[in-house]
């Protein structure tokens, strides 16, 4: 029979206020010594580790629940204080009370008829499900603004808060006492306008007469190597309190001077607060014996690694696995390389039965070290048995249906992959593993930009989901190739990237012929296994194909496509089909007839046609498969014709550097002729700017046309055949800008957006007078990076290059943040089945998901219907 | 054989109306008639043209489940990191201060009263639009101009306890300003008795102290002596053959209420004021408007879907809330979301006074208890019954 889990689910959790009586009736003992353990190691009787409070040491039984430390989850004590103290959190609430209630007899200082109202109020609040305790504000202010109590005519006197838990009335101190007495006088309807639930809080309940003495399992001693126990800050803090306790009702009974006995129960007061929260302004913070603030208890709770997010929000996982990621381009997307010794230690549980017996006892048999193995037997009892310290062959003989095994991860299954920081969806991706050779997961290329991933030492986690309903869910919905389009634009966010896309444009480009056996080779390569179409050119008895008719091979029947290559020039005029450098592309049928296979085809970010139209048209496990074979052909492509790039790419003829002089040198003169004209007092100012505004303006302007037409003139120089510039023409890699940079001129440097302007008094280096508002005075660097710059050069480009390095360090700090309000804000919405978008509420955001129910990711880039699209398959192109 | 009748495409078309949306029909008759111009449509390619937009719609269509608010602020977010921080830009018009980027998208989901860079672009009806004069002439009428701006020089005379002002004459002519009327706003705003001397004037406050004196001379000289105020700076521009006033600082009450304004297209970047002025529903349009320029002007490509869930999630409860502690987040209804949030402790403690109880609806919660979330295949309440039992005992 098998066992079926029952999951319990946790419907609701309900927050209040405990009573005295209710924290006395909860406790398991009362907590009298400030003593942890005697001089044997075990707790002592009613002291701070009472063996009823819990169990923490592995050899010890729970004297209330009997149980062992790890299944005995721990047990409250209690403190009897002297005397009643403030908690530090309700002091604000109380302080509320307090001013906003008679003095005398206790009633809230308001009319009749308001305070009817406002009951009223909070009724009808409480019927629609609102926070009714909006008003309390209002009516607390209203309240303690009113001079003389409307039930018995009792002038109030001032009331003040002494931060942080003091109360003065009329220059008398108010002790906790005569606090709680007030507290007890107000009435249950009352509090209730006072924002207090009365059938959940009674308001003296803010005010503590017995403090609850968490178990030890809440704070755990540790043993140091040299066996000395180091208890927990908490720990520490309840000894505190113990301690003043014991002494207050020491001098209380001894019948002590008023004086003394209020200092203690002072100080007590600090220690309890201390003890909730160590932060509070206005006290000095509770600090060890070495001088180190103590973590107590909302301390604990706080910020990042506090409970809530460290230890709630986000929690630690087995079967996870961490290591150092590298590029592998001959396994498919969908698939993840993964190291035999992970695969050996993420296990996957299988249970047992008729059909699969035989294959799970050999992986028994062959136990945890030899891959592939298994871990761990758990019978149909729910035993477990460690492989790693069984006799592997005696437990494989015992293995029946209804067993599980915990096997090693095996070619096939399904993983989870996930790159820090987890911006979007496809920062988690499902891949199937590949079991390979070495210590790296391997990837392929291609799904290096949903990560945000390169190999320069990055690391990345797989997680190995364990239910089948897990694996099910991961496979269908997680896995690499149903994340290929992006949610955020409806376009494909995995593709082709760097040598893919100057491969791809290396084999079609015009002229690239190629023999039988190249053809062959490539399209081998790239897994593709068919015969050759009719060859384009038969010469001299040998037959060529052409690099389009190969790359064709690749793409589906019938896909039809018309588009602008990356490299278009934007013409004035397009010539379309006739265009010089083949940027028009045209694919019909399938077959590439004319244009370029570049950045615009299939790079992932980009606007890329082909790729997008498949994973439309012909569903994401064709898109896949294009992809896979694309970046493989186009490898294999690059690899046939050769590719490399240098620095002497970036090689110009003398004329052309002289031509550059020139330019920068006429650059120079018109910055000097405006200085001139500023100084002459003659320049026009821009309306609503200075004049030195403008000038800087003007400044700008010119040094940056200068520079474009320095790069102009390299261009000139720098043909289509040159590897940098195809590089940055098809989109692969690199701009035109940072090749007119390596080969011209790197051009103005700022900061903040301005000329540099910053040093010295008047001038950014003591090599140039004061004032000096020249060019290369203010960070015009006219070298290019080839050339090399000159000294002065270097140190602005590092002012400006700094700039750089301080702007992505705020700037990632800053998104993040927005980023985790937007998720906390938006995280509760979801499609309902009727179509509408609500909270977690169920209040209704939108009616309509984005005013026409569309998903983004399967929108045409953002439109519900690609109209023409579709006219075209019907009417006919 | 012939095709159908532009008619006939027309009627068929409009059977789609209130079946997929209203920007796909028109789409579709647009190319439907543009196509039929060119070849003969059949009747039945037309049905099977209207089958297909309405299969491709059904299939483009939101699943029940999807976790729509998460994938909004993922992809509101994610292009953050590649934003640039530069807070100001010059785009469009170079002689004004726009912040652009990163630092304008937060200021957007921030919901700030006031933008760091307030703006407003305003649209001239026919008349005015058309001529510079014309155009020019408003600009200078509601750029506001404060007593400061029109004077050359500023004297204390301690012993008379007198301020003295001298104005520019040629700054006040440009403003069709003269001393008297100069004087006459100083007197309409404030208690003190003002000499004109040529153009130089003479203030004497009505108390003879030192200290009044100085407080006076601060007041005075911000007052407003012309123009709309919170209007500092104002740019005519040409665009798309209209003349176009862009101002920095805004008034948008006002600036509508003028006669030369086009009010259909005239707006400013304070979302604030748009709900001041024109609702919630407009504040929730300039929201949209807002963070898509700054997407845009970065070359960020983020579909609309995303920024109008931010934006209805923000102004859902009638009201433009910020996105955080003091808007969306902050007002939760769950205590576990909001304790996870921001200012934990607070949260907590004040939960148990109010004697709140967290169902656990919402996904933060069901994390924190390690339960299964009400997303996707989560959101499904499905209970089986098993072989062989039967309902509940």
């Amino acid at each position: 029979m098998i066992m079926m889990h029952i999951p319990k689910l946790i419907d609701r959790m309900d927050f209040g206020l405990m009573s005295p009586e209710e924290i006395r009736k909860i406790s398991v003992t009362k907590v009298v010594t400030a003593d942890t353990y005697d001089e044997d190691g075990y707790p002592i009787e009613r002291g701070l580790m009472d063996s009823r409070l819990g169990v923490i040491d592995p050899g010890l039984k729970c004297r209330t629940c009997g149980a062992r430390s790890g299944d005995c989850p721990g047990h409250f004590g209690h403190i009897e204080l002297a005397r009643p103290v403030i908690h530090v959190g309700y002091v604000d609430a109380i302080y509320n009370c307090l001013r906003a209630t008679c003095r005398k007899c206790g009633r809230i200082l308001l009319s009749e008829s308001k305070l009817e109202e406002y009951l009223k109020r909070i009724k009808e609040m409480r019927e629609v499900g609102w926070k009714w305790w909006g008003m309390t504000n209002e009516i607390v202010k209203s309240a303690s603004t009113t001079e003389k109590c409307p039930y018995c005519e009792e002038k109030q006197a001032a009331l003040k808060l002494e931060k942080p838990t003091g109360f003065v009335e009329s220059k008398n101190r108010l002790t906790p006492s005569d606090v709680r007495e007030r507290l007890e006088r107000i009435t249950n309807e009352d509090a209730m306008l006072l924002g207090i639930n009365s059938k959940i809080a009674r308001p003296e309940w803010m005010i503590l007469t017995a403090l609850p003495i968490p178990s030890v399992t809440v704070r755990p001693s540790i043993t140091l190597e040299s066996g000395a126990r180091s208890e927990d800050d908490l720990t520490h803090k309840i000894v505190d309190i113990i301690r003043i306790n014991q002494r207050l009702s020491e001098n209380i009974e001894a019948g002590a001077p008023h004086l003394i006995v209020e200092d203690l129960w002072e100080l007590l007061q600090y220690h309890v607060t201390t003890y909730f929260d160590n932060g509070v302004s206005g006290i000095p913070p509770a600090r060890h014996r070495s001088g180190r603030v103590l973590r107590t208890l909302a301390q604990r709770l706080r910020g990042k690694e506090g409970r809530f997010r460290g230890n709630l929000s986000g929690k630690r996982v087995d079967f996870s696995a961490r290591t150092v990621i590298s590029p592998d381009p001959n396994i498919s997307i969908n698939e993840i390389g993964v190291p035999e010794y992970i695969a050996r230690i993420l296990s996957i549980p299988v249970r047992a039965t008729k059909h699969n017996i035989e294959d799970l006892r050999n992986l028994v048999r062959r136990g945890p070290d030899i891959y592939p193995g298994a871990n761990c037997l758990i019978s149909s009892d729910g035993k477990r048995y460690d492989l790693r310290y069984a006799d592997c062959e005696e437990l494989a003989k015992t293995l029946e249906p209804g067993f599980i095994v915990e096997r090693h991860m095996m070619n096939g299954g399904i993983l989870l992959f996930n790159r820090q920081p987890s911006l979007h969806r496809m920062s988690i991706m499902a891949h199937e593993v590949k079991v390979l050779p070495g210590r790296t997961f391997r990837l392929n290329l291609s799904v290096c930009p949903p990560y945000n991933a390169d190999f320069d030492g990055d690391e990345m986690n797989v997680h190995a989901p364990q239910r089948e309903e897990a694996q099910a869910e991961a496979r269908i919905l997680m896995r690499v190739q149903e994340q290929i389009l992006s949610p955020r634009f409806g376009g494909p966010i995995i593709g082709g990237i760097q040598d893919h896309i100057t491969g791809a444009y290396l084999l079609t480009r015009k002229g690239t012929l190629l023999t039988r056996e190249q053809s062959q080779q490539l399209l081998a390569t790239a897994g593709v296994f068919a015969s050759l179409p009719k060859p384009a050119v038969k010469e001299k008895g040998v037959e060529y194909w052409a690099g389009k008719q190969v790359f064709s091979m690749l793409l589906p029947r019938g896909l039809n496509l018309t588009f602008k290559a990356k490299i278009c020039e934007n013409c004035t005029r397009c010539k379309k089909e006739e265009c010089e450098i083949d940027a028009y592309v045209v694919i019909r049928d399938g077959q590439l007839l004319r244009g370029v296979m570049d950045a615009r085809s299939y790079k992932a970010l980009d606007r890329c046609e082909v790729l997008d139209r498949i994973v439309k048209d012909y569903g994401t496990t064709a898109a896949r498969e294009f992809l896979d074979r694309v970046t493989k052909l186009s490898i294999a492509a690059a690899v046939m014709f050769g590719f490399t790039t240098s620095i002497d790419d970036e090689d110009i003829p003398p004329e052309a550097k002289e031509r550059i002089s020139e330019v920068l040198d006429d650059a120079r003169e018109k910055v000097n002729k405006l200085i001139e004209v500023y100084n002459a007092g003659e320049l026009e100012p821009f309306p609503g700017r200075s004049l030195r505004e403008t000038l800087e303006m003007r400044i700008m302007e010119v040094l940056a046309e200068s520079r474009d037409r320095t790069g102009e003139i390299a261009e000139k120089y720098l043909g289509l055949d040159n590897p940098a510039v195809i590089m940055a023409r098809t989109g692969a890699r690199g701009s035109m800008l940072n090749l007119t940079q390596m080969t011209a001129c790197v051009g103005q440097q700022s900061v903040r957006g301005e000329r540099l302007s910053r040093g010295y008094r008047g001038r950014t280096l003591p090599h140039f007078k004061s004032g000096n508002l020249g060019a290369e005075a203010r960070g015009f660097v006219s070298s290019s990076y080839k050339d090399g710059l000159k000294p002065l050069e270097f140190f602005f480009h590092a002012m400006g290059g700094r700039e750089g390095l301080v702007d992505t360090a705020v700037r990632t700090a800053q998104s993040g943040y927005m980023q985790r309000r937007l998720i906390n804000a938006l995280q509760d919405l979801r499609v309902e089945n009727d179509g509408t978008v609500r909270d977690d509420r169920g209040a209704v955001v939108q009616f309509v998901y984005g005013e026409d129910g569309v998903d983004p990711a399967r929108s045409d880039n953002g439109k519900a219907v690609n109209v023409e699209k579709i006219i075209e398959r019907v009417v006919g192109g | 054989m012939a095709g159908v009748s532009p008619d006939t495409i027309k009627t068929e078309v409009r059977k789609l109306d209130g079946v997929v949306p209203e920007a796909v029909v028109k789409g579709l008759e647009g190319s439907l008639l543009r196509v039929g111009k060119e070849r003969a449509i059949t009747r039945e390619q037309l049905g099977e043209i209207i089958k297909g937009v309405n299969q491709a719609y059904v299939n483009a269509m939101v699943e029940p489940g999807e976790a729509v608010g998460t994938v909004a602020a993922q992809s509101i977010g994610e292009p953050g990191t590649q934003m640039t921080l530069r807070t100001f830009h010059y785009a469009g018009v170079a002689e004004l201060n726009v912040t652009l980027g990163l630092p304008r998208l937060i200021e957007i989901v921030d919901a700030r009263r006031v933008p760091s860079a307030a703006l407003m672009t305003i649209y001239l009806k026919e008349k005015y639009a058309k001529s510079k004069e014309k155009a020019r002439e408003f600009a200078q009428k509601i750029e506001m101009t404060t007593v400061e701006d029109v004077v050359l020089q500023t004297e204390m005379d301690l012993i008379n306890i007198v301020f003295v002002l001298t104005l520019d004459r040629s700054r006040m002519q440009r403003r069709e300003l003269t001393p008297s009327k100069v004087v006459s706003t100083i007197k309409g705003a404030l208690k003190v008795d003002a000499l004109i001397d040529g153009y130089k004037l003479r203030i004497k406050p009505t108390t003879q102290s030192l200290s009044e004196l100085r407080r006076l001379a601060s007041k005075i000289r911000a007052l407003p002596l012309h123009g709309v105020k919170g209007i500092n700076r104002v740019v005519v521009k040409m665009e798309d053959n209209e003349y176009v006033v862009y101002t920095e600082g805004s008034n948008l009450s006002e600036i509508l209420a003028m006669p030369e304004v086009d009010q259909t297209r005239t707006s400013t970047n304070n979302v604030h004021e748009i709900e001041a002025v024109l609702g919630v529903e407009a504040a929730r349009n300039a929201i949209i408007d807002e963070a898509r320029k700054t997407l845009d002007e970065q070359g960020l490509d983020v579909d609309v879907r995303h920024i109008m869930l931010a934006a209805d999630m923000m102004t859902a409860s009638g009201t433009v809330k910020q996105m955080g502690r003091h808007g969306v987040s902050g007002g939760k209804a769950s205590v576990l979301a909001r304790a996870s949030f921001e200012i934990t402790t607070k949260h907590l403690l004040e939960a148990c006074v109010h004697g709140e109880s967290d169902r656990l609806d919402g996904i933060i919660e069901n994390v924190i208890a390690g339960q299964p979330i009400p997303l996707g295949t989560g959101s499904v309440e499905l209970a089986m019954r098993r072989e062989g039992e039967s309902g509940r005992k």
